[in-house]
């Protein structure tokens, strides 16, 4: 696209035609995405809304919320009240703020390993696809043997020999999940180097980040954005997982998984509060699910 | 032997009824069919009419897009996803197809209306054998015994002179040829002795050699048998080879119909001619001047085992084109991946402006590899669907002569001009564009490298006819004006007429003749080039006749073409 900005001024002859061109097209694209919008399905939709509301409350958590993330605001376990929305915790912290603040911490997080997950998993993935021979091998085997131990149990134990700390966590998880995408993008990246347009690329002389990026990236980008949406969840339940059992985001932090953890005697006196914070991952992931299924039905091609 | 054929024809359909040439069986009146793109629905037939009888031959041609496949799906009651018929009838043998419900039109596809699809290797299922899929719709209509239908399949095969008929049925897709499969698809298409046969361009795909095998076979099946057939191709010399009439169609209107010798002779409409006069380009032949390209004794293999080229010698003279002509495995693809070091050879040396070339890509500097550029088979692999007209002939000039700004922006405007395209296409990407476009595109962005020698890999066979003359013509232009050498890789021996100054003749991985265009193309010819010139169809309806009797007096010459 930044190509056709440049070429608007310069292309003398067509000067005056070119610019309606491509003010034409980008008016179409933001035309499309609403146009597409609308015509989503109703599940497609209502995970967009969820996701539109995290990603809003997460932002602005600060504003929103009534008190502090970790400010002890009364007594502890307070019911629900018009003063603390939905109680209060153990120690006695606003836990409406602290599920206001967990969609920044988890959910932050949560999208920055799987970043980190896709920028390894994905570099390699390509890597091995283009390269092929002894390269493609020691990539695959070492995948394969990460792949051959459960990842919260991998998880658990590096984590106790690292540390807990948020940055551990990250790494470890996000080193843990890039096997699966490294799978991924080798696998659709394979399709793709066989074409005549990887190979002309190769023989006019290009270098590999060159061809990974510009040849093969973006004709895989339609599998990967989905993959990108379900690995998010994948890594989201798992470090809920991981703070429910203690080694994940450290207290005071908000965070879903251990508020869980905090609240869950409440449930045997019959009170709803600990199953919030769970409603919120699982609200989340459905969202989520709902989105990527569309998108993959959208650009698999496939009619009804 | 045709007597014979007939009885068991008859015998083996039963339910089929008298089978008697002339009654009408297939009309279809006023035939509209719409395609959904952008939630549009756009008109793709716009009312054909067209009546076919029993035992007759018709011949659909016209350009890609003219809605010949779209027809011949048609004729079963079939519009393919994203397609809807919206007005018209189909009647086939007193059955209206449109009103009859779905479970009805299945039972009649495969078992009285079949199908042969252009690309068989596709259309087979790779992990079933040959003789499961080809008696599958007669096992299912419940016409044969399993036992029964085995036996008539292999006398199918023997009857389409597939080699050894007893034992092909047991092998795999992957383990016969194209050729093969193409006439197993024909098997498969006859088993319940259809009435009517839609062959949607079943030989394109193949050799000149082998397609003569596959015309031969089909059309006497289909005499054998009575079988009507629909025979659907853009190749007008086969076409008058098949069909009784032709009618040819554009833009999804019918231009022209009539019978195959009256409209060989006597088009009426200026479009028909137009087609009719394609093949009539030709290139006054030049002599060669000095080399620019000189393979001198290649030897090249896959793996150290296969040997694909053998002591093979080729000389591109500068501003020349030179055609490596033969059929599919012949080996010319492998020469034109030696010479771009994609396989390094194992004798044997190449020369590039009198210096030797380096045998592997990576040990080419880009200079090198600017001056020697390449044009694909297929546009639409060529280029990466996800880059602009802008960025495919840009970026050559940004990487080669580290051009950008405004001096970028003016050589795309005139190499836009100089392939005849427009540029406010450049904004377009390949998907946006039709496939004589796309080839253009490939042609700029090689020409973009300043190249001495284009690489043109069938260029022009996945297009159809007119849209190949109008490519031929810009290659021969280009050449005129930019005085660039061209490597022309081809099986189409028309083309080489049109284009070559001197050609190279290459079967099993050697050289068997090379010289100027009209010493090769002149006899006495060696065996194989004789094979090779004689199985290209002209447009003389009698040519295959008159070939088929020459050939049986030489059939040594006739198995050969089968490898």
């Amino acid at each position: 696209m930044t190509a056709t900005h440049e070429a608007t001024p310069a292309a003398a002859g067509a000067g005056k035609a070119m610019p309606s061109i491509s003010a034409r097209r980008r008016r179409s694209m933001v035309g499309n995405a609403w146009r597409g919008f609308l015509k989503a399905p109703f599940s497609a939709k209502f995970g967009m809304v969820v996701i539109a509301v995290y990603v809003f409350a997460a932002i602005f958590a600060p504003w929103i919320a009534p008190y502090g993330e970790a400010e002890v605001i009364g007594a502890g376990y307070q019911p629900w009240s018009f003063q603390f929305l939905m109680g209060t915790d153990q120690l006695g912290r606003d836990l409406f703020s602290r599920l206001i603040f967990g969609a920044r911490n988890t959910v932050g997080v949560a999208f920055l390993t799987t970043l980190l997950s896709f920028a390894l998993g994905g570099c390699l993935g390509l890597i091995a696809a283009i390269a092929k021979g002894w390269t493609d091998q020691i990539l695959s085997r070492a995948v394969d043997a990460l792949m051959a131990i459960p990842v919260l149990i991998f998880a658990l134990l590096l984590l106790s020999i690292f540390g807990t700390s948020v940055i551990n966590m990250v790494l470890v998880l996000a080193v843990l999940d890039s096997t699966r995408v490294f799978r991924l993008s080798r696998a659709v990246a394979q399709n793709v180097v066989v074409m005549d347009y990887v190979e002309f690329a190769r023989l006019r002389g290009e270098r590999l980040p060159w061809i990974m990026r510009r040849e093969i990236l973006p004709n895989i980008m339609a599998p990967m954005v989905a993959e990108f949406g379900l690995r998010f969840c994948f890594v989201f339940l798992t470090i809920s997982a991981l703070s429910f059992l203690g080694l994940g985001l450290q207290p005071p932090t908000a965070d879903w998984g251990s508020m869980v953890y905090e609240n869950k005697m409440l449930i045997t006196v019959g009170r709803l509060t600990p199953l919030l914070p769970a409603g919120a991952i699982a609200l989340l992931t459905v969202g989520v699910n709902f989105v990527v299924d569309w998108f993959l039905h959208k650009t698999s091609g496939l009619r009804e | 032997m045709n007597d014979n054929a007939k009885t068991s024809g008859s015998g083996a359909s039963g339910s089929g009824g008298a089978r008697t040439k002339g009654d009408v069986l297939l009309e279809i009146r006023g035939l509209k069919i719409e395609g959904e793109s952008d939630e549009v629905w756009r008109p793709i037939v716009k009312g054909v009419d067209l009546s076919l009888k029993r035992g007759e031959v018709l011949g659909l041609i016209g350009e890609s897009g003219a809605g010949k496949s779209t027809i011949g799906l048609a004729a079963m009651g079939y519009a393919r996803a994203g397609c809807r018929i919206s007005a018209g009838g189909i009647t086939f043998d007193g059955i209206d197809l449109l009103a009859a419900d779905e479970e009805m039109r299945r039972k009649l596809r495969g078992s009285r209306i079949a199908y042969v699809a252009q690309s068989a290797a596709a259309s087979f299922n790779p992990s079933h054998q040959l003789m499961t899929q080809t008696i599958e719709t007669g096992l299912r209509e419940g016409i044969r015994g399993k036992a029964e239908a085995e036996k008539d399949a292999i006398e199918l095969y023997r009857r389409l002179r597939l080699p050894n008929p007893e034992e092909i049925g047991f092998r795999y897709p992957h383990q016969v040829s194209g050729g093969q499969l193409q006439r197993a698809m024909t098997a498969m298409a006859m088993t319940c002795r259809p009435d009517l046969i839609i062959f949607d361009e079943p030989t394109t795909a193949l050799d000149v050699t082998t397609q003569v095998e596959v015309l031969a076979a089909i059309r006497d099946i289909v005499e054998q048998f009575h079988t009507a057939a629909i025979y659907i191709t853009h190749d007008l010399a086969v076409v008058a080879q098949m069909a009784d009439r032709i009618m040819v169609l554009r833009y999804g209107n019918t231009v022209e119909e009539a019978p195959t010798r009256e409209m060989l002779s006597n088009p009426k409409q200026d479009y028909t001619k137009s087609l009719w006069s394609v093949r009539k380009l030709g290139k006054q032949e030049q002599a060669g001047g000095d080399p620019i390209l000189e393979v001198k004794n290649v030897t090249a293999a896959y793996g150290n085992a296969v040997r694909v080229l053998n002591d093979v010698s080729v000389t591109v003279p500068r501003g020349r084109t030179v055609a490596v002509v033969g059929e599919s495995g012949s080996g010319k693809s492998t020469l034109a991946r030696v010479i771009r070091g994609l396989l390094p050879p194992i004798a044997g040396e190449i020369l590039f402006n009198g210096k030797a070339l380096p045998r592997a890509l990576k040990d080419r500097n880009a200079d090198t590899l600017r001056r020697i550029q390449m044009i694909y088979q297929m546009p639409d692999t060529a280029l990466n669907p996800r880059q602009t007209v802008y960025e495919v002939i840009g970026r050559p000039l940004e990487f080669y002569l580290g051009l950008s700004g405004a001096k970028k922006e003016a050589r795309i405007t005139e190499l836009m001009k100089l392939i005849e395209m427009d540029d406010s296409y450049v904004d377009r990407f390949p998907g946006e564009l039709s496939g004589g476009q796309k080839q253009r595109i490939c042609i700029a962005r090689a020409l973009a490298a300043n190249p001495e020698l284009i690489i043109c890999d069938e260029v022009t066979s996945a297009l159809d006819q007119i849209v190949q003359e109008e490519i031929l013509k810009l290659l021969l232009r280009l050449q005129r004006e930019l005085n660039v050498s061209y490597l022309f890789i081809t099986h189409d021996i028309a083309t080489v007429r049109a284009i070559s100054d001197e050609i190279v003749v290459m079967f099993q991985g050697r050289v068997v003749q090379q010289g100027p265009k009209t010493e090769v193309l002149s006899p006495p010819h060696p065996p194989y080039t004789e094979l090779l010139l004689s199985s290209v169809p002209d447009m003389d309806p009698d040519w295959l006749n008159k070939l088929l009797d020459r050939r049986k007096v030489q059939p040594t010459a006739m198995s050969a073409g089968d490898r």
